[in-house]
């Protein structure tokens, strides 16, 4: 293990920190609050010197991962950053970037979709790409963002995934706001990253390869499964290289960050910072009793359902929190929520869960609105009527 | 440029062929002539990107590939930012030392009409201005030739496109084309042609010239399409030199931005209905009706020679 120093950052400032310490080949990057200091912080590393990086300050998102997928298949490590409406207008290359193994490391600091336009935190820009073929952090604080980006190079890299990864940060709660975060030493995290050899590289003239053909019929299904069996199949390697990261750092790595699991009737699985103020909820209404408990996933692609199961499959009352609509699907439900109960019947397990919609486009989710989850659950616990589907936090209705 | 390039197809013509035969290209199609002329005209190793089209679809059939060098697609509009990408890798591995300070790659990408004049349009002007070392190739068949003959903003007025169809009452595409290789001059970037295949001289003198250039090149090559221009597939390099012949197509590059030099002044001017005639696509503009449409026309490609004659004489 090595000493981290600690310091005062925002989450943005600790992902371009790690961004500085990674010193990726290329970046090529277009701003939008709430990532823009991402952007503007890494410039200045350039622009002093302190990379070596190739900054491309491109014209739009789309053109920022065209450029990326362009670096990365010619055989550089590359990073970028965006989000929300940055990521939408990148849609097509995100599934492009993925279909091609490429392993570009991309920082979403979440932020709600338009429209109407809004600039704050809510979920629905990763989770609408959450399709798209990337491995998917979500970060609670400005110290696991450091941590997942610095993870997410090591794992994108690794031989046996090349697949982009997403790694994610709440818009304003964790990027702007400002925390004590540890920074690992420069040497030791250029170690852990190593350097980048891949296999097949445009720039290597000697051995000309051919990348993005045309695919018909007869070919284009299997590679379609081989891509989908990596992305499914890789969840040891992102374990293995999160266990490393963790005999390194000191810091707990483990896919699923479980408070008060052991023996919870009643738990809500939620991601990102909303974790945070839950776990304190659970803290309070342990010392009055009740056997409460969190759940907080801190990768989303690809689904850790048979870890998620196990860990609330002794459960009374479960509930979903979601910081996004799945438009359309049953009851209005949220992403996570789809996923997760999908997880529990295909694994045979039964039991009461729920799904509040909570904080779209920043909205406020207090201590009291998670307070009044946990009694629906004891209800629901108690009773054994599930009620209503889907339910709202913090919603004037 | 100071020193005069002198295109010798003894030995331009190379043992080794960067763009192998076997694609799927049509018959008569001048994109595979314009891109071996194209290579071979570069002496240093390249890396190529292209973008969804035509060239694409037809030379990367998986699991086979006509391409001898490095090579991508990523998607129909940005194969611009796409080989930009692949420049900045290039010059980033070189400041770390993993590429040889003294090895010299060349960039190109190509990318059909509807690519460039449309889709692509904005990506090209951003790599433009960022000053990426790449040589951006327009293979203009003044259509979505890929997707059967749509109209795109290379059409030009009067043509029939699945698009823009000769109808009773609207005559094929309503408005003249964008004047796209002006537009890329504009950037100020160190050199813009157009060109045609049927002149390779020109073509590959051009070519050397924009690989040499200290910063971005851009080349709009005419590029007859016997299924969308409606003509038979061994005519192809005549239609070409029509277009230079009646001024419809001028052979001419731009320096910095300013530096006008026309490359090929046709002795005799012809009638642009000559190009015309020789077309399917204009076929209903040869109605008695649609005479003022011909003239139209004519005036049109009158008002751009022109014009280029006096920016040359001005520059
Ligand atoms: C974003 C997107 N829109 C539309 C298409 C469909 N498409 C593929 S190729 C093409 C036309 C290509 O025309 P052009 O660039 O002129 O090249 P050509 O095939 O004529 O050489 C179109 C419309 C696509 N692949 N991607």
């Amino acid at each position: 293990m090595v000493t981290s120093k600690y310091m005062p950052l925002d989450g943005a400032n600790a992902v371009s920190q790690a961004m500085r310490q990674i010193n990726p080949n290329v970046v090529a990057a277009y701003p939008i609050t709430p990532q823009t200091a991402v952007v503007q912080n890494f410039s200045e590393y350039v622009a002093d010197g302190i990379v070596d990086t190739e900054f491309v300050p491109v014209e739009s998102e789309h053109a920022a991962m065209s450029a990326c997928i362009g670096a990365s298949a010619a055989g550089a490590r590359v990073m970028t950053a965006t989000a929300a409406n940055g990521l939408a207008l990148m849609w097509e290359m995100l599934y492009i970037a993925a279909g091609m193994r490429l392993p570009i490391v991309l920082t979403v600091v979440n932020r709600a979709l338009s429209s109407p336009l809004n600039i704050h935190c809510d979920h629905s820009d990763s989770m609408g790409a959450r399709d798209a073929g990337w491995l998917h952090f979500y970060a609670e604080t400005g110290q696991e963002a450091y941590d997942n980006t610095i993870k997410a190079i090591k794992i994108a890299e690794h031989a046996d995934v090349l697949l982009p990864v997403m790694s994610c940060q709440d818009g304003f709660i964790t990027g702007h706001g400002v925390e004590r975060v540890g920074l690992l030493p420069d040497e030791a995290v250029k170690e852990f990253v190593g350097g980048y050899d891949p296999k097949y590289a445009l720039l290597d003239t000697d051995h000309p390869v051919t990348m993005g053909a045309w695919d018909f019929t007869d070919y284009y299904f299997e590679h379609k499964r081989q891509q989908s069996e990596v992305l499914n199949s890789c969840l040891p390697i992102v374990e293995a290289v999160s266990k490393e990261y963790e005999q390194l750092s000191g810091r707990d790595q483990a896919i699923l960050d479980c408070y008060g699991m052991d023996d919870a009737d009643v738990a809500i699985v939620v991601l990102s910072s909303q974790a945070g103020t839950t776990r304190s909820v659970v803290r309070e209404l342990r010392a009055k009793g009740v056997k409460a408990g969190v759940v907080k996933p801190r990768l989303f692609r690809p689904f850790p359902a048979t870890q998620l199961v196990d860990a609330i499959k002794n459960c009374k009352a479960v509930a979903v929190m979601d910081r996004a609509i799945s438009f359309g699907a049953m009851g209005g439900c949220g992403p996570l929520f789809l996923d997760l109960t999908s997880a529990l019947f295909n694994l045979g397990v039964q039991l009461p869960v729920v799904n509040y919609i909570y904080g779209l486009g920043g909205r406020d989710t207090m201590p009291s609105d998670i307070a009044s989850a946990f009694a629906d659950l004891q209800e629901i616990a108690a009773t054994g009527t599930r009620g209503e589907l889907v339910r709202y936090l913090g919603l004037r209705d | 440029m100071a020193e005069r390039i002198r295109i010798n197809l003894r030995e331009i013509i190379k043992p080794e062929e960067r763009l192998a035969p076997g694609h799927r290209l049509c018959a008569g199609c001048a994109e595979p002539t314009v891109v071996r002329q194209i290579m071979h005209a570069i002496d240093e190793p390249v890396v190529v990107a292209t973008a969804t089209g035509c060239l694409e679809v037809s030379t990367t059939v998986y699991p086979y590939t006509s391409w001898n060098v490095p090579w991508i697609h990523s998607a129909f509009e940005n194969a611009s930012t796409t080989i930009a990408g692949v420049e900045a890798a290039y010059k980033a591995l070189k400041r770390t030392g993993k590429i040889p300070a003294d090895q010299d790659i060349k960039f190109l990408a190509f990318g059909g009409d509807g690519a460039s004049y449309d889709i692509g349009f904005q990506f090209i002007s951003g790599v433009l201005e960022r000053g990426h070392k790449v040589v951006y190739i327009c293979l203009n068949n003044e259509a979505y030739m890929n997707t059967g003959i749509q109209r795109s903003s290379a059409t030009p007025l009067g043509a029939h496109t699945t698009t823009s169809p000769a109808g009773e009452v609207i005559q094929g595409k309503t408005q003249w084309r964008k004047p796209f290789t002006r537009i890329m001059a504009a950037h100020d970037i160190p050199y813009v042609a157009q060109a045609s295949p049927h002149n390779y001289r020109d073509l590959m003198t051009k070519v050397k010239k924009a690989v040499a250039a200290d910063g971005p090149a851009v080349l709009n090559v005419l590029a007859p399409c016997p299924r969308g221009w409606r003509h038979e597939s061994d005519q192809t390099m005549a239609i070409a030199k029509l277009a230079a012949d009646t001024c419809y197509w001028p052979l001419y590059e731009i320096e910095d931005g300013y530096k006008v030099t026309v490359n090929y002044k046709p002795r005799e001017k012809r009638p642009v209905a000559d190009w015309l005639r020789a077309q399917g696509r204009f076929r209903h503009l040869f109605r008695p009706a649609n005479a003022g449409l011909l003239e139209e026309i004519q005036s049109r490609v009158d008002f751009e020679w022109e014009r280029l004659l006096k920016d040359e004489a001005n520059s």
